[in-house]
């Protein structure tokens, strides 16, 4: 069993989760990600992971309880495990030859941005981290961004926090000053990701995107993940999950992960309205 | 005394009308008059020409002999002597490929019903287990009595350390073996729960889940280690398994990668791959309400392949509530390679065989849904390489079959991971991992079997490679 070692709320909708999982810790590394099942009934869901701390053999999982399997791994605390954990899976970040690099994350995607920021800055690239958030009520991780990286630009789409506007401008901006970067890595909602990444490519900039996909096994065994990468079929778990950004069909990504959105949305209402969450069958 | 019959005594089966509406085993097995009435079918000819057919070396005759004595503890112990995974063969096996292809009795009539004998004997020691369990639940005075009916095989360690990587068919065959001459194996496994194909691919009506738990719980009561969530390669390398001190590995990781076609329209949503459909059903149990994994709901299905994947998926998704459930074949049935028991069940069950049909394209809504398969017709050739007629378009002839919803089973292609991260271990010509005829590879002490060596095949060949490397590792580790 995969004990939670400790939670810590972040925002009304994300938590901070570290877990007891030797395994996974001892190999991992930013970029990679794991598969969880939170008990017999669950299903398999993908997460990155936000770290690990080998020694301890833990690893951190950043989630916002918004689907029916996050919001019952919500409904877990300190002490109580998860059926199954198995990582890490897909390949690490590639960090060789890289100086300089601008990392932008948005929403959610800030939780798998942090490891890949930090793990950069801790490598001795430059790192400036742009976090993007709805509201000054979703930001996180803004000390940790702080202290990992060498700088960290927020923006707010309402401007209750930090800069006014979208993390595409600040990108933009930031390179019409005159910043300098080997490449643009983008982390989050994937029309995010597509108008990051169709900048980096006006300015003449390697980007590297991590997509998200629908997976069941994580091993490549069962091809829910396909996503077309300069026209060609990928598995985003054994692939990926990062890619050229400039390869990617955003279209198409965008179409296949809305696939179980209606029947998730049905399912996730049944677990507030019946059970708040909890199995009634056990 | 021997039972003339030409013809196999029927076996029980569901209604296909009731049958096709959920999700028990189809098959409900001999009772022990039907099988002492089937063994004396046997003719007991003198050169056995049904062992021939057995990967596992199954002492064919000797078993059936004792069944038709009516001595099925003997029977099973016979069979269990070679065979690690009697219940799961005698219901998946292609016999009449393997030992009943070669039955005497086959010539004028039809063989002796070997693969259901097997299945009665299995069953029923498993029942005797059971009770004497249940028994022993019961009342815990006449310990010594009930200890040596469950004492099923025990032996004692003799120290040296064995990983098998995938307890798929292949590793536990591997591992079952080694166990039982002492070795103190350890299987690791890339899903959460032990398996492979038995677990996720083949259905719950063809082979209950509970029979393949039975299985690897007498294989953990041996003292065989199992760890699940444990992706060899990534977790840990085979490698490092040595360092851990392991003295030999064998790799039994399955088949991989699904194929697609590459033909346009192939990432619409609604389109599968087999692996997927069915993991999805069998292994996270998305038939059932109360699991949480999601299945699509859809009425018209197409599913590409004439294998007993395609089979399987077919009449898996009949038994999800689809109306209208499609095989599509490129061949004729004269070619198609799935087991004729599965073809005659599917066609009972109201699947629609195109045969001759090749798909194009998968044709979609504006939002990105299917709505069809474009497929053409197609005609036989000449042979090709495989020794089967070559299946050529007509032209002209495309048609649109109305599905929202493609499974694609037409085959895998090999998983790299274990390749790519274990130093120097060499593929063969398919891309699997390369073997001598002993599942030596060509790192010292590494061994391979089962699909990630051959590629997608069956159960019991599998099963036959993890049988070869248990005794391979025994004469490497013996030296």
């Amino acid at each position: 069993m995969y004990k939670i070692v400790s939670k810590r709320k972040l925002n009304d909708t994300m938590t901070w989760l570290v877990i007891d999982a030797p395994m996974v810790a001892r190999k991992a590394k930013p970029g990679q990600f794991i598969i969880l099942r939170t008990d017999e009934y669950g299903e398999r869901i993908p997460l990155t992971m936000a770290g690990h701390d080998s020694a301890k053999g833990t690893i951190d999982l950043i989630y916002a309880a918004v689907g029916r399997t996050t919001m019952l791994l919500d409904q877990l605390e300190e002490g109580d495990a998860l059926a199954d954990v198995v990582g890490p899976l897909g390949k690490p970040t590639e960090m060789e030859g890289l100086k300089s690099v601008a990392v932008v994350g948005g929403g959610t995607g800030n939780a798998l941005a942090y490891p890949l920021a930090t793990g950069m800055h801790k490598a001795g690239i430059k790192v400036d981290m742009i976090a993007g958030f709805k509201n000054k009520d979703m930001v996180i991780l803004e000390d940790e961004f702080k202290a990992g990286t060498d700088h960290l630009y927020l923006t707010t789409d309402d401007g209750s926090y930090g800069e006014k506007g979208f993390t595409t401008d600040k990108l933009k901006e930031l390179i019409e000053a005159g910043n300098k970067y080997d490449e643009i890595v983008a982390v989050g909602p994937p029309v995010m990701m597509k108008f990051v990444c169709k900048i980096a490519e006006d300015y003449g900039i390697p980007s590297v995107a991590s997509l998200t996909a629908y997976m069941v096994d994580g091993t490549g065994m069962c091809g829910g993940c396909r996503a077309i990468i300069g026209g060609e079929n990928k598995f985003v778990c054994v692939d990926g999950p990062e890619f050229d950004g400039s390869l990617v069909d955003w279209d198409e990504l965008i179409r296949r992960n809305a696939f179980y959105k209606e029947q998730e949305a049905e399912d996730a209402a049944h677990v507030c309205r019946l059970t708040g969450g909890v199995r009634y069958h056990d | 005394m021997i039972n003339l019959k030409k013809v196999k005594n029927p076996m029980p089966e569901q209604d296909p009308i009731v049958r096709a509406g959920n999700f028990e085993e189809v098959a409900g097995g001999y009772t022990a008059e039907m099988a002492i009435n089937e063994a004396m079918r046997c003719l007991k000819c003198r050169k056995k020409p049904c062992t021939k057919g057995c990967p596992v070396m199954v002492r064919i005759p000797e078993f059936i002999a004792k069944v038709a004595e009516g001595d099925f503890e003997e029977a099973y112990q016979i069979i269990s002597g070679t065979n690690a995974l009697p219940r799961i063969c005698g219901r998946v096996c292609p016999q009449e490929n393997q030992c009943e292809g070669f039955c005497v009795q086959g010539v004028h009539g039809e063989p002796v019903a070997i693969g259901r004998l097997e299945r009665f004997v299995s069953d029923w020691h498993a029942a005797q287990e059971e009770a004497a369990q249940a028994a022993a639940d019961g009342a815990e005075e006449d310990e010594e009595s009930l200890e040596s009916l469950l004492d099923d095989g025990v032996v004692i360690s003799n120290g040296r350390k064995v990983a098998v990587v995938g307890a798929g068919p292949a590793g536990l065959t591997c591992a079952g073996d080694l166990s039982a001459k002492g070795y103190e194996v350890t299987v690791f496994e890339s899903l959460h729960k032990p398996g492979g194909v038995l677990a996720y691919g083949i259905p719950e009506f063809r082979l209950p889940k509970d029979i393949v738990a039975a299985e690897v719980s007498k294989l953990e009561k041996r003292g065989v280690q199992f760890v699940n969530n444990a992706v060899i390669g990534k977790s840990e390398t085979v490698d490092e398994l040595f360092e851990d001190g392991f003295e030999a590995v064998f790799i039994g990781t399955g088949a991989g990668l699904p194929s697609f076609m590459n033909i346009p329209g192939e990432n619409l949503l609604g389109v599968c791959s087999a692996n997927e459909y069915l993991t999805r059903i069998n292994l996270m149990k998305g038939y059932l309400p109360e699991y949480d994994t999601p299945v699509q709901k859809a009425k018209r299905i197409a599913v590409v392949g004439g294998g007993n994947v395609a089979m399987d998926a077919a009449r898996c998704a009949k038994r999800m509530g689809a109306e209208k459930v499609y095989i599509v074949y490129r061949r004729s049935m004269d070619e198609i390679p799935a087991r004729a028991e599965e073809i005659h069940h599917a066609i009972e069950e109201g699947i629609d065989f195109q045969l001759l049909k090749n798909p194009v394209a998968v044709i979609g809504d504006e939002n990105g849904y299917v709505t069809g398969l474009e497929c053409v017709e197609m005609e036989l050739g000449e042979p090709d390489a495989s020794g089967r007629r070559r299946p050529i378009v007509k032209g002209g002839s495309n048609f649109v079959l109305d599905v929202d919803c493609v499974i694609m089973a037409i085959g895998t292609k090999l998983n790299k991971l274990i390749l790519e991260t274990t130093e120097n271990l060499e593929a063969n010509d398919r891309g699997g991992i390369g073997t001598d005829t002993g599942a030596a590879t060509n790192r010292e002490g590494v061994f391979a079997g089962g699909d990630a060596v051959t590629g997608a095949a069956t159960v019991i060949l599998a099963m036959g490679a993890g049988k070869t490397a248990a005794a391979s590792i025994d004469e490497y580790l013996g030296e």
